[in-house]
Protein backbone atom coordinates (compact mmCIF):
# COMPACT_ATOMS: atom_id res chain seq x y z
CA UNK A 1 0.00 0.00 0.00
CA UNK A 2 2.93 2.08 0.87
CA UNK A 3 4.37 2.06 -2.76
CA UNK A 4 0.93 1.99 -4.61
CA UNK A 5 -0.78 5.16 -2.80
CA UNK A 6 3.29 7.36 -2.01
CA UNK A 7 2.15 9.26 -5.66
CA UNK A 8 -0.89 10.25 -4.19
CA UNK A 9 0.27 11.32 -0.70
CA UNK A 10 2.78 13.05 -1.91
CA UNK A 11 0.53 15.00 -4.11
CA UNK A 12 -1.76 15.61 -0.95
CA UNK A 13 1.14 16.78 0.83
CA UNK A 14 2.64 19.60 -1.72
CA UNK A 15 -1.07 20.45 -2.25
CA UNK A 16 -1.32 21.08 1.51
CA UNK A 17 2.25 23.10 1.24
CA UNK A 18 0.83 25.47 -1.42
CA UNK A 19 -2.57 26.06 0.98
CA UNK A 20 -0.36 27.10 3.81
CA UNK A 21 1.67 29.40 2.01
CA UNK A 22 -1.64 30.99 0.67
CA UNK A 23 -3.28 31.54 4.22
CA UNK A 24 -0.08 31.48 6.42
CA UNK A 25 2.08 34.59 4.01
CA UNK A 26 1.11 37.62 3.84
CA UNK A 27 3.62 38.28 1.09
CA UNK A 28 1.94 38.40 -2.78
CA UNK A 29 4.27 37.13 -4.81
CA UNK A 30 4.83 34.41 -2.23
CA UNK A 31 0.76 33.93 -2.41
CA UNK A 32 1.66 33.49 -5.94
CA UNK A 33 4.27 30.95 -5.68
CA UNK A 34 1.82 29.14 -3.20
CA UNK A 35 -1.15 28.87 -5.85
CA UNK A 36 1.65 27.80 -8.86
CA UNK A 37 3.13 24.37 -5.95
CA UNK A 38 -0.98 23.95 -5.52
CA UNK A 39 -1.29 24.21 -8.89
CA UNK A 40 1.60 21.58 -9.65
CA UNK A 41 0.41 19.16 -7.20
CA UNK A 42 -2.73 18.99 -9.23
CA UNK A 43 -0.24 18.34 -12.81
CA UNK A 44 1.97 15.81 -10.61
CA UNK A 45 -1.76 13.75 -9.79
CA UNK A 46 -3.11 13.93 -13.08
CA UNK A 47 0.01 12.81 -14.68
CA UNK A 48 1.01 10.00 -11.94
CA UNK A 49 -2.54 8.26 -12.25
CA UNK A 50 -2.13 8.23 -16.56
CA UNK A 51 0.94 5.90 -15.95
CA UNK A 52 0.11 2.16 -16.90
CA UNK A 53 3.04 -0.74 -15.75
CA UNK A 54 4.91 -1.48 -18.27
CA UNK A 55 3.33 1.38 -20.49
CA UNK A 56 5.40 3.44 -22.89
CA UNK A 57 5.15 7.44 -24.01
CA UNK A 58 1.78 7.26 -26.36
CA UNK A 59 3.59 7.83 -29.13
CA UNK A 60 2.90 5.09 -31.63
CA UNK A 61 5.14 2.56 -32.68
CA UNK A 62 5.70 -0.81 -34.07
CA UNK A 63 7.51 -2.59 -31.31
CA UNK A 64 4.94 -2.03 -27.75
CA UNK A 65 2.02 -2.02 -27.21
CA UNK A 66 1.12 -0.84 -23.95
CA UNK A 67 0.66 3.29 -23.83
CA UNK A 68 0.40 5.35 -20.75
CA UNK A 69 -2.98 6.92 -20.89
CA UNK A 70 -2.93 10.19 -23.46
CA UNK A 71 -5.99 11.44 -21.85
CA UNK A 72 -4.92 12.94 -18.81
CA UNK A 73 -1.52 14.50 -20.49
CA UNK A 74 -3.31 16.61 -23.10
CA UNK A 75 -5.29 18.30 -20.04
CA UNK A 76 -1.95 19.22 -18.32
CA UNK A 77 -0.44 20.02 -21.46
CA UNK A 78 -2.96 22.71 -21.75
CA UNK A 79 -3.38 23.67 -18.27
CA UNK A 80 0.30 24.47 -17.54
CA UNK A 81 0.34 27.10 -20.18
CA UNK A 82 -3.20 28.80 -19.04
CA UNK A 83 -1.78 28.62 -15.97
CA UNK A 84 1.37 30.21 -16.74
CA UNK A 85 -0.80 33.06 -19.02
CA UNK A 86 -2.95 33.43 -15.24
CA UNK A 87 -0.06 33.72 -13.21
CA UNK A 88 1.29 36.53 -15.19
CA UNK A 89 -2.07 38.20 -15.14
CA UNK A 90 -1.88 37.83 -11.37
CA UNK A 91 1.41 39.15 -10.73
CA UNK A 92 0.54 42.13 -12.85
CA UNK A 93 -2.16 42.66 -10.90
CA UNK A 94 0.46 42.47 -7.73
CA UNK A 95 3.01 45.37 -9.86
CA UNK A 96 -0.32 47.59 -10.02
CA UNK A 97 -1.21 47.39 -6.04
CA UNK A 98 2.48 47.71 -5.38
CA UNK A 99 2.14 51.07 -7.09
CA UNK A 100 -1.24 52.48 -5.58
CA UNK A 101 -0.17 50.94 -2.04
CA UNK A 102 3.64 51.24 -2.15
CA UNK A 103 3.46 47.37 -0.34
CA UNK A 104 2.56 43.89 -1.29
CA UNK A 105 2.70 42.80 2.04
CA UNK A 106 -1.21 41.88 2.68
CA UNK A 107 -1.34 43.54 6.53
CA UNK A 108 0.03 46.82 4.97
CA UNK A 109 -2.50 47.27 2.76
CA UNK A 110 -5.43 46.11 4.76
CA UNK A 111 -4.21 48.81 7.02
CA UNK A 112 -4.16 51.48 4.33
CA UNK A 113 -7.51 50.29 3.39
CA UNK A 114 -9.04 50.99 6.96
CA UNK A 115 -7.84 53.99 7.02
CA UNK A 116 -9.35 55.32 4.26
CA UNK A 117 -12.52 53.64 5.48
CA UNK A 118 -12.41 55.42 8.80
CA UNK A 119 -11.62 58.56 7.08
CA UNK A 120 -14.66 58.53 4.53
CA UNK A 121 -16.66 57.56 7.73
CA UNK A 122 -15.48 60.63 9.58
CA UNK A 123 -16.11 62.89 6.83
CA UNK A 124 -19.73 61.66 6.13
CA UNK A 125 -20.43 62.71 9.76
CA UNK A 126 -19.13 66.17 9.90
CA UNK B 1 12.36 4.36 -7.89
CA UNK B 2 13.46 7.51 -9.85
CA UNK B 3 10.13 9.05 -9.22
CA UNK B 4 10.50 8.87 -5.71
CA UNK B 5 13.22 10.41 -5.35
CA UNK B 6 11.73 13.22 -7.19
CA UNK B 7 8.70 13.63 -5.89
CA UNK B 8 10.90 13.62 -2.40
CA UNK B 9 13.10 16.15 -3.45
CA UNK B 10 9.81 18.35 -4.84
CA UNK B 11 8.46 18.04 -1.00
CA UNK B 12 12.01 19.37 0.09
CA UNK B 13 12.37 22.12 -2.09
CA UNK B 14 8.51 23.71 -1.52
CA UNK B 15 9.40 23.24 2.21
CA UNK B 16 12.45 25.25 1.47
CA UNK B 17 10.35 27.75 -0.15
CA UNK B 18 7.83 28.56 2.30
CA UNK B 19 11.09 29.09 4.74
CA UNK B 20 12.54 31.11 2.29
CA UNK B 21 12.54 34.84 3.38
CA UNK B 22 14.60 36.68 0.43
CA UNK B 23 12.09 36.13 -2.39
CA UNK B 24 14.92 36.13 -5.23
CA UNK B 25 15.66 32.66 -3.78
CA UNK B 26 11.67 31.90 -3.67
CA UNK B 27 11.78 32.73 -7.64
CA UNK B 28 14.92 30.60 -8.05
CA UNK B 29 13.97 27.50 -6.08
CA UNK B 30 10.38 27.50 -7.89
CA UNK B 31 12.41 27.35 -10.98
CA UNK B 32 13.96 24.15 -9.62
CA UNK B 33 10.77 23.31 -8.62
CA UNK B 34 9.68 23.38 -12.15
CA UNK B 35 12.21 21.29 -13.84
CA UNK B 36 12.11 18.39 -11.34
CA UNK B 37 8.35 18.18 -12.10
CA UNK B 38 9.19 18.45 -15.47
CA UNK B 39 12.21 15.53 -14.73
CA UNK B 40 8.91 13.46 -12.96
CA UNK B 41 6.85 14.08 -15.83
CA UNK B 42 9.12 12.28 -18.19
CA UNK B 43 9.88 9.33 -15.90
CA UNK B 44 5.51 9.02 -15.96
CA UNK B 45 6.17 8.81 -20.04
CA UNK B 46 3.93 12.06 -19.94
CA UNK B 47 6.35 13.44 -22.93
CA UNK B 48 4.90 16.12 -24.07
CA UNK B 49 4.11 17.58 -20.93
CA UNK B 50 7.30 17.63 -19.55
CA UNK B 51 8.45 19.44 -22.16
CA UNK B 52 5.96 22.27 -21.45
CA UNK B 53 6.75 22.32 -18.07
CA UNK B 54 10.38 22.06 -18.58
CA UNK B 55 9.93 25.47 -20.83
CA UNK B 56 7.21 27.02 -18.82
CA UNK B 57 8.07 26.07 -15.54
CA UNK B 58 11.86 26.45 -15.07
CA UNK B 59 11.59 29.38 -17.73
CA UNK B 60 9.36 31.83 -18.50
CA UNK B 61 7.82 31.50 -14.89
CA UNK B 62 10.99 32.19 -13.18
CA UNK B 63 11.79 35.26 -15.53
CA UNK B 64 8.43 36.68 -14.96
CA UNK B 65 8.90 36.71 -10.91
CA UNK B 66 12.23 37.72 -11.30
CA UNK B 67 10.89 40.56 -13.07
CA UNK B 68 7.99 41.61 -10.59
CA UNK B 69 10.51 41.05 -7.68
CA UNK B 70 12.98 44.08 -9.35
CA UNK B 71 9.71 46.37 -9.52
CA UNK B 72 8.05 45.64 -6.17
CA UNK B 73 11.19 44.50 -3.71
CA UNK B 74 12.61 41.33 -2.53
CA UNK B 75 12.52 40.84 0.99
CA UNK B 76 9.18 39.59 2.47
CA UNK B 77 7.75 40.77 5.41
CA UNK B 78 8.44 38.02 8.60
CA UNK B 79 5.12 38.16 10.22
CA UNK B 80 2.60 35.65 9.46
CA UNK B 81 -0.57 35.96 10.32
CA UNK B 82 -2.23 32.94 12.53
CA UNK B 83 0.49 30.27 11.36
CA UNK B 84 -1.08 27.76 14.23
CA UNK B 85 -4.64 28.59 12.76
CA UNK B 86 -3.49 27.80 8.71
CA UNK B 87 -1.63 24.87 10.23
CA UNK B 88 -4.24 23.17 11.62
CA UNK B 89 -6.89 23.71 8.24
CA UNK B 90 -4.15 22.60 6.58
CA UNK B 91 -3.60 19.78 8.70
CA UNK B 92 -7.67 18.27 8.97
CA UNK B 93 -7.73 19.34 5.15
CA UNK B 94 -4.81 16.93 4.04
CA UNK B 95 -5.88 14.47 6.89
CA UNK B 96 -9.64 14.19 4.96
CA UNK B 97 -7.74 13.63 1.17
CA UNK B 98 -5.20 11.02 2.75
CA UNK B 99 -7.86 9.19 3.90
CA UNK B 100 -9.81 9.55 0.66
CA UNK B 101 -6.79 8.21 -1.67
CA UNK B 102 -6.96 4.70 0.74
CA UNK B 103 -9.91 4.40 -2.23
CA UNK B 104 -7.91 5.02 -5.04
CA UNK B 105 -6.50 2.46 -7.60
CA UNK B 106 -2.79 1.57 -6.91
CA UNK B 107 -0.27 3.78 -8.69
CA UNK B 108 0.66 2.02 -12.30
CA UNK B 109 -2.40 -0.34 -12.09
CA UNK B 110 -3.46 -1.05 -15.46
CA UNK B 111 -6.98 -1.78 -14.39
CA UNK B 112 -7.93 1.59 -12.92
CA UNK B 113 -11.06 2.89 -14.07
CA UNK B 114 -9.49 5.94 -16.00
CA UNK B 115 -8.01 3.40 -18.20
CA UNK B 116 -11.30 2.15 -19.39
CA UNK B 117 -13.34 4.52 -21.14
CA UNK B 118 -12.42 7.08 -24.07
CA UNK B 119 -8.09 6.10 -23.73
CA UNK B 120 -8.63 2.56 -25.24
CA UNK B 121 -10.33 3.84 -28.20
CA UNK B 122 -7.80 7.18 -28.75
CA UNK B 123 -4.85 4.20 -28.40
CA UNK B 124 -6.27 1.79 -30.84
CA UNK B 125 -8.00 3.80 -32.93
CA UNK B 126 -6.69 6.77 -33.89
CA UNK B 127 -4.18 5.61 -36.18
CA UNK B 128 -6.69 4.75 -38.59
CA UNK B 129 -8.92 7.94 -37.91
CA UNK B 130 -6.23 10.73 -37.44
CA UNK B 131 -3.40 9.26 -39.40
CA UNK B 132 -0.57 10.64 -36.98
CA UNK B 133 1.76 8.50 -34.39
CA UNK B 134 1.52 10.94 -31.55
CA UNK B 135 -1.95 10.09 -29.61
CA UNK B 136 -1.33 13.17 -27.22
CA UNK B 137 -1.07 15.26 -30.65
CA UNK B 138 -4.54 13.58 -31.97
CA UNK B 139 -6.22 14.38 -29.00
CA UNK B 140 -4.95 17.38 -28.63
CA UNK B 141 -5.76 18.98 -31.97
CA UNK B 142 -8.69 16.64 -33.32
CA UNK B 143 -10.93 14.75 -30.57
CA UNK B 144 -10.47 17.59 -27.81
CA UNK B 145 -10.24 20.26 -30.85
CA UNK B 146 -12.95 22.57 -29.28
CA UNK B 147 -11.94 22.35 -25.51
CA UNK B 148 -8.01 23.48 -27.06
CA UNK B 149 -10.50 26.47 -28.44
CA UNK B 150 -11.14 27.11 -25.27
CA UNK B 151 -7.83 27.14 -23.89
CA UNK B 152 -6.34 29.28 -26.61
CA UNK B 153 -9.03 31.91 -26.01
CA UNK B 154 -7.87 31.78 -22.24
CA UNK B 155 -4.37 32.10 -23.17
CA UNK B 156 -5.25 35.41 -25.54
CA UNK B 157 -7.86 37.29 -22.71
CA UNK B 158 -5.09 36.73 -20.08
CA UNK B 159 -2.61 38.38 -22.55
CA UNK B 160 -5.35 41.23 -23.29
CA UNK B 161 -5.32 41.55 -19.44
CA UNK B 162 -2.05 42.19 -18.51
CA UNK B 163 -1.78 44.58 -21.65
CA UNK B 164 -5.06 46.28 -19.87
CA UNK B 165 -3.19 46.65 -16.71
CA UNK B 166 0.26 46.98 -17.48
CA UNK B 167 0.50 49.00 -20.66
CA UNK B 168 1.95 52.59 -20.72
CA UNK B 169 1.76 55.04 -22.98
CA UNK B 170 5.05 55.54 -24.66
CA UNK B 171 6.06 59.61 -26.00
CA UNK B 172 9.13 59.20 -28.17
CA UNK B 173 11.66 61.13 -26.43
CA UNK B 174 11.51 59.08 -23.38
CA UNK B 175 13.46 56.28 -26.04
CA UNK B 176 16.97 58.35 -25.34
CA UNK B 177 16.92 58.56 -21.46
CA UNK B 178 16.12 54.78 -21.16
CA UNK B 179 18.57 53.62 -23.79
CA UNK B 180 21.02 55.14 -22.01
CA UNK B 181 19.84 53.13 -18.53
CA UNK B 182 19.79 49.90 -20.95
CA UNK B 183 23.25 50.22 -22.32
CA UNK B 184 25.17 50.52 -19.40
CA UNK B 185 23.49 47.53 -18.19
CA UNK B 186 24.19 45.63 -21.75
CA UNK B 187 27.59 46.74 -22.17
CA UNK B 188 28.97 44.27 -19.87
CA UNK B 189 28.97 40.15 -19.59
CA UNK B 190 30.74 39.99 -23.05
CA UNK B 191 30.97 36.30 -22.80
CA UNK B 192 27.47 35.96 -22.12
CA UNK B 193 26.15 37.55 -24.45
CA UNK B 194 28.07 36.23 -27.64
CA UNK B 195 27.63 32.65 -26.81
CA UNK B 196 23.92 33.44 -26.36
CA UNK B 197 23.99 35.49 -29.85
CA UNK B 198 25.04 32.48 -31.43
CA UNK B 199 22.35 30.01 -29.30
CA UNK B 200 19.44 31.79 -30.28
CA UNK B 201 18.92 30.99 -33.95
CA UNK B 202 18.87 27.86 -32.91
CA UNK B 203 16.73 28.01 -30.12
CA UNK B 204 14.07 29.35 -32.82
CA UNK B 205 14.69 26.28 -35.34
CA UNK B 206 14.48 24.06 -32.51
CA UNK B 207 10.95 25.87 -31.70
CA UNK B 208 10.40 25.09 -35.64
CA UNK B 209 10.95 21.63 -35.48
CA UNK B 210 8.85 21.16 -32.24
CA UNK B 211 6.38 23.01 -34.21
CA UNK B 212 6.14 21.25 -37.50
CA UNK B 213 7.26 17.55 -35.71
CA UNK B 214 4.39 17.75 -33.56
CA UNK B 215 2.55 15.05 -35.03
CA UNK B 216 5.07 12.34 -35.48
CA UNK B 217 7.36 12.84 -31.69
CA UNK B 218 6.47 15.19 -28.40
CA UNK B 219 6.11 18.53 -29.44
CA UNK B 220 3.33 21.13 -31.14
CA UNK B 221 2.24 24.41 -30.68
CA UNK B 222 1.58 24.80 -27.02
CA UNK B 223 5.44 23.86 -26.27
CA UNK B 224 6.92 25.18 -29.81
CA UNK B 225 5.11 29.07 -28.92
CA UNK B 226 7.01 28.97 -25.27
CA UNK B 227 10.30 28.03 -26.57
CA UNK B 228 10.03 30.62 -29.51
CA UNK B 229 8.78 33.28 -26.91
CA UNK B 230 11.77 32.10 -24.78
CA UNK B 231 14.58 33.00 -27.54
CA UNK B 232 13.21 36.19 -28.42
CA UNK B 233 12.88 36.76 -24.29
CA UNK B 234 16.71 36.39 -24.02
CA UNK B 235 17.42 38.48 -27.25
CA UNK B 236 15.81 41.04 -24.83
CA UNK B 237 17.17 40.86 -21.78
CA UNK B 238 20.58 40.79 -23.63
CA UNK B 239 20.39 43.68 -26.06
CA UNK B 240 17.90 45.57 -23.96
CA UNK B 241 14.33 46.68 -24.58
CA UNK B 242 14.80 49.33 -26.97
CA UNK B 243 17.29 47.32 -29.47
CA UNK B 244 14.51 44.49 -28.93
CA UNK B 245 11.54 47.06 -29.88
CA UNK B 246 12.81 47.75 -33.15
CA UNK B 247 13.35 44.72 -34.43
CA UNK B 248 10.17 42.98 -33.23
CA UNK B 249 7.25 45.19 -33.49
CA UNK B 250 4.61 45.94 -30.53
CA UNK B 251 1.38 46.17 -32.38
CA UNK B 252 2.62 43.62 -35.20
CA UNK B 253 3.14 40.87 -31.92
CA UNK B 254 -0.27 41.76 -30.81
CA UNK B 255 -1.72 41.44 -34.41
CA UNK B 256 -0.05 38.11 -34.49
CA UNK B 257 -1.55 36.67 -31.25
CA UNK B 258 -5.20 37.71 -32.59
CA UNK B 259 -4.45 35.64 -35.75
CA UNK B 260 -3.50 32.74 -34.40
CA UNK B 261 -7.22 32.66 -32.42
CA UNK B 262 -8.46 33.72 -35.95
CA UNK B 263 -6.52 31.10 -37.76
CA UNK B 264 -8.23 28.44 -35.14
CA UNK B 265 -11.53 29.40 -35.16
CA UNK B 266 -11.26 29.76 -38.94
CA UNK B 267 -10.53 26.24 -39.45
CA UNK B 268 -13.56 25.17 -37.24
CA UNK B 269 -16.07 27.23 -39.32
CA UNK B 270 -14.08 25.97 -42.39
CA UNK B 271 -15.27 22.56 -41.71
CA UNK B 272 -19.00 23.44 -40.68
CA UNK B 273 -19.36 25.38 -44.30
CA UNK B 274 -18.41 21.99 -45.69
CA UNK B 275 -20.74 19.96 -44.02
CA UNK B 276 -18.50 18.80 -41.12
CA UNK B 277 -19.23 19.20 -37.53
CA UNK B 278 -17.44 22.29 -36.10
CA UNK B 279 -13.32 21.43 -35.69
CA UNK B 280 -14.62 17.84 -38.23
CA UNK B 281 -11.45 18.17 -40.26
CA UNK B 282 -12.40 14.97 -42.47
CA UNK B 283 -14.45 17.01 -44.50
CA UNK B 284 -11.60 19.33 -44.96
CA UNK B 285 -9.92 17.81 -48.41
CA UNK B 286 -10.98 14.79 -50.19
CA UNK B 287 -9.24 12.08 -48.39
CA UNK B 288 -10.11 11.97 -44.31
CA UNK B 289 -7.15 11.35 -43.40
CA UNK B 290 -5.13 14.36 -45.61
CA UNK B 291 -7.99 16.56 -43.76
CA UNK B 292 -7.06 15.60 -40.54
CA UNK B 293 -3.45 16.21 -41.49
CA UNK B 294 -4.52 19.54 -42.72
CA UNK B 295 -6.53 20.75 -39.73
CA UNK B 296 -4.09 19.62 -37.20
CA UNK B 297 -1.34 21.32 -38.71
CA UNK B 298 -3.79 24.69 -39.65
CA UNK B 299 -4.33 24.80 -36.13
CA UNK B 300 -1.32 23.88 -34.26
CA UNK B 301 0.12 26.86 -36.29
CA UNK B 302 -2.82 28.90 -35.32
CA UNK B 303 -2.02 27.86 -31.45
CA UNK B 304 1.84 28.15 -31.60
CA UNK B 305 1.63 31.98 -32.97
CA UNK B 306 -0.90 32.84 -30.00
CA UNK B 307 0.89 31.67 -27.37
CA UNK B 308 4.59 32.76 -28.67
CA UNK B 309 2.96 36.27 -29.33
CA UNK B 310 1.15 36.01 -25.89
CA UNK B 311 4.44 35.24 -24.04
CA UNK B 312 5.65 38.01 -25.62
CA UNK B 313 3.09 40.94 -24.92
CA UNK B 314 3.29 39.86 -21.27
CA UNK B 315 6.85 39.77 -20.90
CA UNK B 316 7.06 43.25 -22.73
CA UNK B 317 4.49 44.91 -20.69
CA UNK B 318 6.29 43.92 -17.43
CA UNK B 319 9.55 45.27 -18.74
CA UNK B 320 8.39 48.00 -20.14
CA UNK B 321 6.61 49.07 -16.78
CA UNK B 322 9.73 48.11 -14.90
CA UNK B 323 11.38 50.70 -17.10
CA UNK B 324 9.09 53.64 -16.99
CA UNK B 325 9.21 52.61 -12.93
CA UNK B 326 13.20 53.42 -12.97
CA UNK B 327 13.02 56.31 -15.08
CA UNK B 328 10.81 58.13 -12.50
CA UNK B 329 12.89 56.73 -9.94
CA UNK B 330 15.96 58.49 -11.55
CA UNK B 331 13.87 61.73 -12.31
CA UNK B 332 13.29 61.37 -8.21
CA UNK B 333 16.72 60.98 -7.37
CA UNK B 334 17.88 63.77 -9.62
CA UNK B 335 15.17 66.47 -8.12
CA UNK B 336 16.19 64.91 -5.22
CA UNK B 337 20.32 66.00 -5.72
CA UNK B 338 19.46 69.96 -7.10
CA UNK B 339 16.98 70.45 -3.47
Amino acid sequence: MLMGLFNHWIVVVLMMIGLYIMIAHGNLIKKIVGLAIFQTSVFIFYISIAKVDGGTAPVLADNFSQYSNPLPHVLILTAIVVGIATTALALSLVVRIKEAYGSIEEEEIQKQDNQIQSEQEVGGQT
Amino acid sequence: MINIVLLTLLVVVAIAIIRMKDLFAVAMLSGIYGLLSASFFVVMDAVDVAFTEAAVGAGISTLLLLVVISMTGRSENSTRHKPLLALLIVAITGGLLIYGTLDMPYFGAADAPIHSHVAPRYINDSMQEIGIPNIVTSVLASYRAFDTFGEVVVIFTAGIGVLALLSVVRRPEDSDNIASINDSMHEQHLVVRIVTKMLIPFILLFALYVQFHGDYGPGGGFQAGVIFASAIILYVMLFGLNTARKVINQTFIQLIAATGVLLYGCVGIASLLNGGNFFDYNVLANDPIAGQHLGILLIEWGVGCTVASVMLIIFFSFAARREVQQKNENQHDKNQELL
